[in-house]
């Protein structure tokens, strides 16, 4: 296709498009192999907490520093992401408020405190904070080389972290009592998980924005569930959907004007998402829809030979044959089987509309 | 030394008494059922005893020493519905998860482990199944593979929470065998069990229990209608139907 090879081509050439395709590859990796434990041990909401809890993190490290290195701002967005995270944990054990509850409490909280903030420093006479509200929805067209290194450094160290303590981190995902048994801190490590989770979020933020980028921790791990039943295969296959979705999703919007970066993104993950719900071998819709009409057309089959049988049981010598009529009583809609079963020789055609087994028929039935 | 050996044990949930003041020896070698209707303190001990649970007071030995320093010769088995078994994993993978402990951080299991593990599977009867996805697993299987997971520890104590919970006559026939095995190889098994009736043909010792003890000991000595009503109270007369 000319069109894919030309946009290779702009990849390899243009620096703005090549930086952009690079940093959402590598947020789309991280968020997804990362997101994936988080699906498997039920936490999805958690990292939508996170994202939006990063909010006013990002505001105030410009407030406090004065500027608007990535670094500095993913900093603060991780320190207030990491912040939400102990809350909704605090509130939980010290209160009757339910998981999901404190999670919409401290969601909302923080990213009504993040969007006050935002508005103030928006109001600063000032040029200097031009550009900060691109956390909001995401703009992939404003990364530069050096955020690319941030992100790089940071997502590389937590996959890094993730794939040495991968057996204990299955276990915590799978079985934690078991693990505590064993003797590993399973708390601890449910505080490492959550920790690589912000990283994972917070690198994302620049080019997806708060609003969405839980979606880019969700939908990868969900889709790629459909195709696999290996833990292995299906982080790294989550991690391969995030990086189709973040490429194809930056490069679209910054190749098109006035088309928001986190929105085209997270509308090519879920792309990915209705496709695998479709298709997917086994798990998806599709395939389950096409082999339950297989089986529903089998056991019609099935039902018309017993029922010939069974006439022909109660009617020893009978040399005339059963209408169609009569079978559709018995089990419905006999016709098209009786059709199909006379193409498979097991009934044959005693008259315009009388039916009677085959030998092969017989066989069949008794089976 | 006993296998086991617990000392004036108490655990609270807030205010509210779990477990109170209880002695409990284990001797080494034996099948030792822990029985006691619903919310009598079960799975709390087993849990108190393996560390996952802080204790108000008292303390728990195993061998003689606290189990935070002998945790190469315990093996725990917990109820098979604490687990989800739609997790992406194979039956293979979730009886290497035994070998962890040993393996300690960040090293992966070698070839000695997955011999091990295969060689626990054929102790269970599930060779052909190792490769198989856990979420197809029937209810008896899946008791099967987390037996198999503890049998990879090659630990001293087995400690099971329900072991014989919703499986079939055929699986709970092979689970008795299997115990068998381990008390003949000198084993230590302690597990909670429901079912009063199959006490005295599976097990050598018993322990009631119902926040206190109520006794402990050898069944033929422990296991009487006068100790089963002052644990299970006014419902004592479920005794020689299929237990709670």
């Amino acid at each position: 296709m000319p069109e894919l090879s030309l946009l290779g081509l702009a990849l390899l050439s243009d620096y703005t498009l090549r930086t952009v395709a690079l940093g959402s590859a590598a947020l789309g990796i991280t968020s997804g192999a990362l997101g994936t434990f988080a699906v498997l041990r039920r936490q999805s909401l958690l990292g939508d907490a996170i994202s939006h809890a990063a909010l006013p993190g990002v505001a105030l490290a410009f407030l406090l520093t004065g500027s608007k290195a990535s670094l500095v701002l993913v900093v603060g967005a991780a320190l207030a992401g990491f912040l939400a995270t102990l809350l909704v944990i605090g509130v939980v054990s010290t209160t009757r408020i339910k998981y999901d509850t404190a999670l919409g409490i401290v969601l909302s909280v923080f990213f009504g405190f993040g969007l006050v903030l935002l508005t103030l420093i928006q109001r600063r006479p000032d040029a200097s904070q031009a550009g900060l509200d691109r956390f909001l929805f995401g703009q992939a067209a404003a990364l530069l080389q050096s955020d690319l290194v941030t992100m790089g450094i940071l997502g590389g160290a937590a996959l890094l972290l993730m794939l040495l303590a991968w057996k204990e981190l299955k276990l915590l995902a799978f079985d934690e009592d078991f693990g505590t048994s064993l003797g590993f801190p399973m708390r601890a490590l449910d505080v490492l998980l959550t920790a690589l989770l912000v990283v994972a979020i917070v690198i994302g933020l620049q080019t997806v924005g708060v609003v969405l980028m839980a979606a880019m921790v969700i939908a990868p791990a969900a889709a790629a569930r459909q195709w696999t039943d290996r833990l292995g295969t299906l982080a790294a296959l989550a991690a391969g959907f995030g990086a189709a979705a973040g490429v194809s999703g930056a490069v679209l919007s910054s190749e098109t004007e006035r088309l928001p970066t986190g929105p085209t993104i997270v509308l090519c993950a879920t792309a990915i998402v209705l496709v695998s719900l479709l298709l997917a071998p086994r798990r998806g819709l599709v395939w389950r829809e096409l082999r339950g009409r297989r089986d529903r057309r089998k056991l019609r089959l099935a039902a018309v030979l017993a029922d010939l049988r069974a006439l022909e049981l109660q009617h020893p010598g009978d040399e005339h044959g059963h209408s169609a009529g009569v079978l559709s009583v018995m089990s419905g809609g006999a016709e098209a089987s009786l059709l199909e079963l006379h193409r498979r020789g097991l009934v044959k055609r005693l008259g315009p509309d009388a039916w009677t087994l085959t030998d092969a028929g017989r066989t069949e039935t008794s089976r | 030394m006993n296998a086991v050996e617990v000392t004036d044990l108490t655990v609270a949930y807030g205010e509210k008494p779990v477990l109170w003041d209880v002695d409990l020896d284990v001797p080494k070698g034996v099948l030792m059922a822990i029985v006691g209707p619903n919310g009598a303190g079960k799975t709390t001990l087993m849990r108190t005893i393996l560390g996952m649970v802080k204790p108000a007071a008292g303390q728990a030995l195993v061998h003689g020493r606290p189990y935070e320093e002998q945790r190469l010769l315990v093996a725990y088995v917990p109820q098979r519905g604490s687990v989800d078994w739609d997790f992406p994993t194979s039956v293979l993978d979730v009886v290497l998860m035994g070998r962890y402990g040993r393996l300690g951080w960040v090293r992966r299991p070698g070839s000695e482990d997955r011999a091990a593990a295969r060689e626990a599977l054929e102790q269970v009867g599930m060779s052909e199944l190792a490769g198989r996805q856990i979420s197809q697993l029937s209810g008896g299987q899946q008791q099967r593979v987390f037996l198999a997971r503890a049998l990879v520890q090659h630990a001293e104590v087995y400690f099971m929470d329900e072991p014989f919970q919703g499986v079939d006559a055929t699986t709970e026939k092979a689970i008795v065998e299997l115990l068998r095995a381990l008390r003949a190889r000198g084993k230590t098994v302690v597990a909670v069990h429901h079912d009063l009736q199959t006490v005295p043909e599976y097990f050598d010792e018993v322990t009631l229990l119902n926040v206190r003890r109520i006794a402990s000991g050898p069944v033929s000595e422990c296991f009487t209608e006068e100790n089963l009503r002052r644990t299970y109270g006014g419902r004592a007369a479920f005794f020689g139907t299929n237990g709670a």
